[in-house]
């Protein structure tokens, strides 16, 4: 790609452009719906006794008055009508009108109220996608099937975070995960790459092929350091779209043997205070912005710990836990958290663990992917993903089995 | 006739005030961005100066500005004191608390290494070199700090300044001869430079690792590293003021260093 | 088969009274129960004491339910109610009523509606309105009931070759009965071709589809026909009344409503047909559901609607004279008492008492109510046939 998507240019005397995000109540059932969506699941409630899906969200089912759990569950159906909304009360969809939506009965069974693409006319087969939206609660939106995302429908742009023509900063480009993440946004088409360089830096780090692609700008970086942080930022010309957070200090060691705390401390330093301090100097730019979003991309140990890695797990799981409460503090601002969990990746800092490694190709294709699905939650790879199921379907087995 | 003491406190004050005197800042601002040493990645490594406002006038403090500092020993212009070195762990006196303070004040002698530098990175400072240094410019004198001058402070703020490489770093430094010529045969009070270290950047890697280090504090002798403004000093003449902070144990301290000179003398 | 429902023998309704709308009110909920008492005193000679039985129904009156209203308007009621059907209120209040006449557990029941408009209320209001409209309605758009109408429209009009034309009929006949009442929010006349041309709201609903939330309160009063007459007030007997709540919830979208379900046995407790009806009242959120009502209460066979409305006059004067105020389209919607002004007006018009004109030799009326939209349709449907008691 040598084409450049041209950098937004803005009126200085233009009065700043209020971010409204869609009505955000919601029951605790559906909350459990968008805690799955968020992970890119489609599912419904089914009847453990009469296998009946329901939807909306309830907490009992009405047909037979049994439990109910959640389901992954087809995809599938047909649009029965539409209507095109052209006056509304919200302040969100006010700024967004026309505003497609339908009625499809589900091939799963139940009816559900959906966003519509546009290309979708009633009788239509339709591929029911649950997503999240602009608020991070949980949507249906009917696609037409077998097309992918067709990023240049408006509505269907409320749901994702396009990466084309967007200012993207690499929190650190230099390791093995952050010039994959640099080359894959380069292929995608980002406007700007901003490459933070953790220092030390070697005199020739700057020469790195993916470093030297047309639109990537290459800045200082260590989050760890506030100073270094306000300096990157403010080298960027223009608004900023989008954080991937790629800094982390791998380090093995236990707790009370075999550990250096000084690298303990430093992976706290990177990975949980960097990202206070990440939140905090990007937060308020990234809010501003119509698709703003912020990739965090944090090990699966810091579901559990790890008692070969325990200062970089716990450091992770700091990570985590503050990416929780900051996701939760962007969710207002319509600005996207996502977690790309990964285990070991195929890089300097893994060479003792044995594969299953996750390629940092792959782990850069993911990140993608996750912001043009506008995805919360993603595990890339065989371990992460592993772990995740583990620790959902039972935490303190896995944590057990984890640190034994 | 003698000078009483307290004749010569005034009159070197009185020579500061009227500009006789010159007092010269040798130290670098002490910065998140200033580099440090970096060792091979096995080794626990140094942390750089961070700086994080408590506040600024603001909510956490309405009329007062202060922010929490931490950084290594290490960091920034800094004093490396005998117990930094395994050498040095049995010298008396060796932590920067237990330094006798007459130690904080030595007249300097100042060797031009600047062209062998720009020629060489790696330009390694020989008894030969020194040898024919005084020849030239007469004899090292006792008990003076041995100031080299590189002119690598010029490269603070550039990648250059550490100057890593695939290979390691690159920047000039004794080699082990040298150091036994300045310590045993000069009696120097320690060696100051501009560079990271007071070692050669590739100095590990000499048939004697790290002679710098290893034979000023395994005879008591101090180290000054990320000195500036040497090019401000004459060879002859000038008087080092160098405190390092009262750290309890310590191996070392960032600190200020300052040099007093006839004006006009450079 | 269900059992069939006794008679309504000793019951008896009347006193109809309507406080006048208006498009916004400072005033809070209790205010227009207030001045809905105060004109019944008027009207019927009532004081607190009288009532032994309240039903109240109210979208605004929170955090107060009809319990608080006792002690806020000086109410000691034997009996009391509080209806939460929305548009169905009134139907559901009149029955509740009148069993509890009938069965003496209270003599003099007023059963009134009451909601206030402040600006910006109907958008906060919509935000708590139900549990599924929170989670899967106003999110998608948040077009409000607008939008759920438009789904329901659009699939009945592909289903059933009805045209906003047809629809424009009713909306033009409402709007033409509205002139000659004076409480009418919207009386100037409309054509077809202005409502043809209207805005879109939300496809194909578009702006005179639409009605206009107001304050207002609406009330009329249950008791035995010897205490009407001893007070003597013009009354009308129940004959027939029928209630359905989650009809047919396997139709993937709405075309029928629960009356569907239960209007034969209406017809035959009533002992009429629906030729027999006098005056049409059926709760018009949307033409479409007008449209519906025709079909479920009978007046045509399911489909038929379009063909029904071509070849009818709903006018006061016509055949089938609908929505005689005007409706809530006209009228105004105001939040539960326009689940009760189709009772009041169907009451007024029969007991010779109409608020505009009147419709000549009006014996008997059908009143109709849907309410509720819980999630994608209507939830509760209800219908009375009333007769005057001459």
């Amino acid at each position: 790609m040598t084409e450049r998507a041209p950098r937004e240019r803005r009126d200085p005397l233009a009065r700043k452009k209020a971010r409204h995000t869609p009505p955000s109540a919601r029951s605790r059932a559906m909350h459990a719906m968008s805690a799955r969506a968020a992970m890119g699941r489609f599912v419904l409630q089914v009847c453990t006794k009469c296998g009946t899906a329901t939807y909306p969200p309830r907490d009992a089912c009405p047909a037979c008055w049994g439990e109910l759990v959640w389901q992954d569950c087809k995809s599938g159906g047909q649009l029965l009508a539409n209507t095109i909304i052209h006056a509304t009360t919200d302040l969100y969809f006010r700024d967004h009108l026309p505003w497609r939506m339908g009625t499809v009965a589900l091939d799963a069974g139940p009816v559900a109220l959906v966003h519509l693409h546009r290309d979708l006319a009633p009788e239509d087969r339709v591929e029911v996608r649950l997503m999240l939206d602009r608020g991070g609660n949980a949507a249906l939106f009917a696609l037409p099937p077998d097309r992918g995302f067709d990023m240049t429908d408006p509505q269907l742009r409320e749901f994702i975070v396009p990466v084309q023509g967007k200012t993207v900063l690499v929190t650190d480009a230099h390791s093995a995960i952050g010039l994959a993440v640099v080359k894959a946004l380069h292929d995608t088409g980002a406007g700007l790459i901003v490459a933070g360089m953790l220092p030390p830096a070697r005199l020739a780090d700057a020469d790195h092929p993916v470093l030297r692609l047309l639109g990537v700008q290459v800045v200082p970086l260590d989050s760890s350091d506030q100073v270094s942080l306000s300096e990157a930022l403010s080298k960027i010309g223009g608004p900023l779209d989008i954080v991937i957070n790629t800094a982390r200090h791998v380090r093995s060691g236990g707790v009370s043997g075999g550990t250096n705390i000084v690298e303990q401390r430093r992976a706290f330093e990177v990975a949980a205070i960097g990202l206070t301090r990440l939140a905090q100097s990007c937060g308020p730019m990234l809010a501003g912005r119509p698709h703003g979003a912020f990739v965090d991309v944090i090990s699966s140990d810091a579901l559990t710990g790890s008692a070969g890695h325990a200062g970089f797990a716990a450091a992770e799981a700091a990570r985590l836990s503050l990416l929780q409460a900051f996701r939760h503090e962007m969710r207002e601002t319509g600005v996207r958290v996502l977690s790309v969990f990964t285990g070991p990746v195929e890089d300097e800092h893994h060479q003792s663990v044995p594969p299953p490694k996750v390629a940092p190709a792959r782990l850069a294709t993911a990140i993608i992917e996750a912001l043009q699905q506008g995805r919360e939650q993603t595990c890339v790879g065989d371990v992460a993903s592993d772990a995740m199921t583990r620790w959902l379907a039972d935490p303190a087995l896995y944590a057990r089995e984890k640190n034994l | 006739m003698t000078v009483t003491a307290n004749q010569a406190l005034s009159a070197m004050l009185a020579g500061i005030a009227g500009g006789t005197i010159r007092a010269i800042d040798l130290t670098n601002i002490l910065s998140s961005d200033f580099p440090v040493i970096v060792l091979p990645s096995e080794f626990g490594q140094c942390e750089p100066f961070r700086m994080e406002t408590v506040s600024r006038y603001d909510a956490n403090g309405p009329a007062w500005y202060w922010n929490n500092i931490s950084m290594n020993e290490h960091t920034g212009t800094h004093f490396d004191a005998p117990a930094h070195w395994v050498t040095g762990r049995d010298v008396a006196n060796g932590t920067v608390d237990a330094i006798p303070p007459e130690d904080f004040l030595h007249p300097a002698v100042v060797i031009d290494i600047t062209r062998e530098a720009a020629e060489d990175e790696d330009f390694i400072v020989t008894r030969g070199f020194l040898e024919a240094w005084e020849a030239a410019n007469g004899p090292i004198p006792s008990r003076h700090w041995i100031l080299l001058r590189s002119d690598w402070s010029k490269r603070v703020g550039t990648l250059s300044y550490l100057n890593l490489k695939d290979d390691g770093a690159h920047s000039p430094g004794p080699d082990a001869d040298a150091m036994r010529f300045l310590v045993h045969e000069r009696d120097c009070v320690g060696l100051g430079v501009e560079t990271v270290g007071t070692d050669a950047g590739q100095a590990s890697l000499f048939d004697e690792p790290l002679p710098a280090h290893s034979i000023l504090h395994g005879n008591g002798r101090y180290g000054l590293q990320c000195l500036t403004g040497l090019d401000q000093l004459p060879v002859f003449g000038s008087v080092i003021i160098a405190m390092p902070l009262k750290i309890k144990g310590g191996s070392g301290s960032p600190l200020r260093v300052m040099a007093l000179a006839p004006a006009g003398s450079d | 088969m269900s059992r069939r429902p006794a008679s309504y023998d000793g019951v008896a309704v009347c006193a109809p009274v309507t406080v006048p709308y208006v498009r916004f009110s400072p005033e809070d909920a209790h205010w227009w129960a207030g001045r809905a008492l105060r004109l019944l005193a008027q009207h019927a000679q009532i004081t607190p004491a009288d009532i032994d039985g309240f039903c109240f129904s109210s979208f605004s009156a929170g955090p107060d339910t009809a319990v608080g209203l006792t002690q806020h308007l000086g109410l000691s009621p034997r009996w009391l109610d509080h209806i939460p059907t929305g548009g169905a209120s009134g139907v559901m209040a009149l029955r509740r009523a009148a069993r509890a006449v009938q069965c003496g557990d209270a003599e003099i029941v007023v059963c009134l509606a009451a909601d206030t408009n402040h600006i910006d209320s109907f958008r906060r209001s919509l935000a708590s309105f139900s549990r599924f409209s929170r989670d899967a309605v106003y999110p998608y758009g948040y077009g409000g009931p607008n939008a759920t109408f438009a789904l329901i429209t659009d699939a009945y009009m592909r289903r059933f070759g009805i045209t906003r034309a047809d629809f424009g009929k009713l909306c033009v006949a409402q709007r033409a009965n509205a002139g000659s009442n004076p409480l009418a929010l919207q009386r100037k006349p409309l054509t077809l071709e202005a409502y043809l041309a209207a805005r879109p709201i939300a496809d194909p609903v578009h702006l005179f589809d639409c009605v206009m939330p107001c304050a207002g309160a609406e009330a009329f009063i249950v008791t035995t026909p010897e205490i009407a007459a001893q007070r003597g007030l013009a009354a009308a007997t129940i004959m027939a009344t029928i209630e359905r709540h989650n009809a047919l919830p396997g139709d993937p979208v709405q075309f029928r409503g629960g009356w569907a379900m239960d209007i034969d046995g209406f017809w035959d407790a009533a002992g009429i047909a629906p030729t027999d009806i006098d005056t049409l009242q059926v709760y018009d959120d949307y033409p479409v559901i007008v449209a519906m009502q025709l079909e479920d209460l009978g007046f045509c066979r399911k489909g038929e609607a379009a063909q029904f409305i071509r070849k009818t006059s709903f006018d006061i004067a016509g055949d089938l004279p609908l929505n005689t105020n005007g409706g809530q389209l006209s009228a105004g919607q105001a939040g539960a008492a326009g689940g009760f002004q189709n009772v009041t007006e169907g009451l007024r018009q029969i007991i010779g008492q109409p608020l505009g004109a009147q419709v000549p030799g009006a014996e008997i009326s059908l009143v109709s109510g849907f309410g509720l939209v819980n999630y994608d349709r209507g939830v509760c449907t209800g219908a009375a046939a009333l007769k005057a008691l001459r």
